[in-house]
């Protein structure tokens, strides 16, 4: 089944629950690591599990209203911050168009894994080393080793827990498809 | 587990009156504002503004005095990172140095920097109130329908009204699943060394995520049934018409960003320089 084909509903709920989904887990799934202030967010493993799965419109609203969400539950948006979530879902999504048919085909092999992990590394890169610490600095204005700093942390941790966790969820993901050809006709 | 959100709360107060669309365009008009502008004199007479929008509401302590400390929390921490990284940021903007005090090595505490990083508090202190009043007064189910108001399409706009109505219930499955995954021993928390604890993490994220694109293939399914997606436009149980305080209250939040842009920019600097 192609993508293009898929519900434009299907996508609508989507986007719902997925931005449901990354509030909560923004907010309760961190796991605090030994570097000081800087925590695994789950919660980037399902924008990229969703990119991939419901591709990119649902990507970038997830990842928009997802972080938007999150902050105003804590009180403070943080633009910067969540205009890079939404370019993450956005990349993912543009470029998984053949990760989401394999999936979709219940065929998971290495080199979906391989691709996959290559998307969302460039995704992270550009999002977490060049959108969110330029925006940082053009809207608040803060100092650039500062922003940078932050950014290299956020993104290199993104990276490393959606190439764990998000690889290991489109993985059992995938297993759920059935896989295609798998029925054989009786005599 | 048990942190609480802000959320809204039926109260009586003129704020609480004006409708949803008018508080969102008037929260997304004042951020941009806040965002844009770095003259402390806007700054404090928007913070005054939302002082007083504050006062007006009647919105008790209670109901979010809790996320106060948070943020006071993550501020302090953001502050001592900007001093630590750049201590003569402020001298770079304003272009002039006077030092008030030599702490160790490059750390200069100046006049210039101090103005700086009371500008960026300035700056959060705006929004802040704006954002926690906005939560706080916009009832959910009114969300959807405002932004649809100001011009967003509807399929958007009930994306996030979906959104709204499921963190509470997907909020409690997260509860459930990590629960019993503990009661199993699966655990999460530091006292796990940090592979075994992300190990343990997709046991709960994966019924989490399977239960919630089953979900979302029910929900889609209902929508499409009842014809979801076949009209142009759809109206809204929530929708409330424009009234006179609504206009009022966009004409106040676009006089404020017109001024604050003429304040701002009329010397061709964002910042606003009382060392020369």
């Amino acid at each position: 089944m192609a993508f293009s084909k898929r519900n434009p509903i299907e996508t609508v709920v989507a986007i719902g629950i997925g931005s449901a989904l990354f509030t909560i887990l923004g907010r309760f799934g961190s796991i605090p690591t030994w570097i000081p202030d800087t925590n695994v967010e789950t919660t980037y493993a399902l924008l990229a599990l969703f990119a991939v799965l419901y591709g990119p419109l649902a990507g970038v609203l997830i990842g928009f209203i997802g972080h938007t969400l999150k902050d105003l539950t804590y009180g403070t948006p943080w633009f910067s911050w969540i205009i890079a979530s939404a370019a993450v879902g956005l990349i993912i999504g543009l470029a998984s168009g053949k990760v989401r048919a394999v999936i979709d085909d219940g065929d998971f092999s290495f080199k979906t894994i391989i691709r996959f992990n290559l998307y969302q590394i460039a995704a992270n890169a550009v999002a977490w080393f060049v959108i969110a610490p330029s925006l940082d600095i053009l809207i608040y204005a803060e100092p650039a080793n500062k922003v940078y700093t932050q950014g290299l942390v956020a993104g290199a941790s993104n990276m490393v827990t959606v190439a764990i966790l998000g690889t290991l969820l489109l993985a059992a993901y995938g297993r759920t498809r059935v896989k295609k050809g798998s029925l054989t006709r009786e005599a | 587990m048990k942190a609480r959100m802000i959320a809204y709360r039926h109260q009586d107060s003129p704020i609480h009156r004006l409708g949803g669309a008018a508080k969102l365009a008037f929260f997304a008009i004042w951020s941009v504002t806040a965002m844009m502008t770095y003259d402390t004199r806007a700054l404090g007479f928007m913070l005054a503004i939302a002082v007083a929008a504050f006062a007006v509401s009647k919105v008790k302590f209670a109901d979010y005095g809790f996320v106060l400390y948070l943020i006071l929390f993550f501020f302090l921490l953001n502050h001592i990172a900007i001093f630590l990284f750049s201590p003569l940021e402020g001298v770079k903007i304003y272009g002039t140095r006077h030092d008030l005090l030599h702490l160790a090595g490059r750390y200069w505490v100046t006049e210039e920097q101090l103005f700086y990083q009371f500008n960026i508090a300035l700056k959060y202190m705006t929004v802040i109130p704006m954002a926690l009043l906005f939560i706080l007064t916009t009832h959910p189910g009114e969300f959807a329908s405002s932004l649809n108001r100001i011009g967003i399409s509807y399929r958007i706009a009930y994306s996030v009204s979906i959104a709204l109505r499921y963190i509470p219930d997907i909020q409690r499955d997260f509860q459930n699943i990590s629960h019993s995954a503990q009661a199993r021993g699966i655990d999460i928390s530091r006292k796990e060394k940090l592979l075994k604890r992300l190990k343990n993490v997709v046991g709960i994220l994966m019924p989490l995520i399977l239960t919630s694109v089953q979900r979302i293939e029910t929900v889609s399914a209902a929508m499409e049934l009842r014809g979801f997606g076949r009209g142009r436009g759809r109206t809204w149980y929530n929708a409330r018409p424009f009234r006179t305080g609504d206009y009022a209250a966009v004409a106040l939040v676009v006089a404020i960003a017109a001024v604050t842009a003429w304040l701002t920019f009329r010397d061709g600097s964002r910042f606003y320089n009382p060392f020369r």
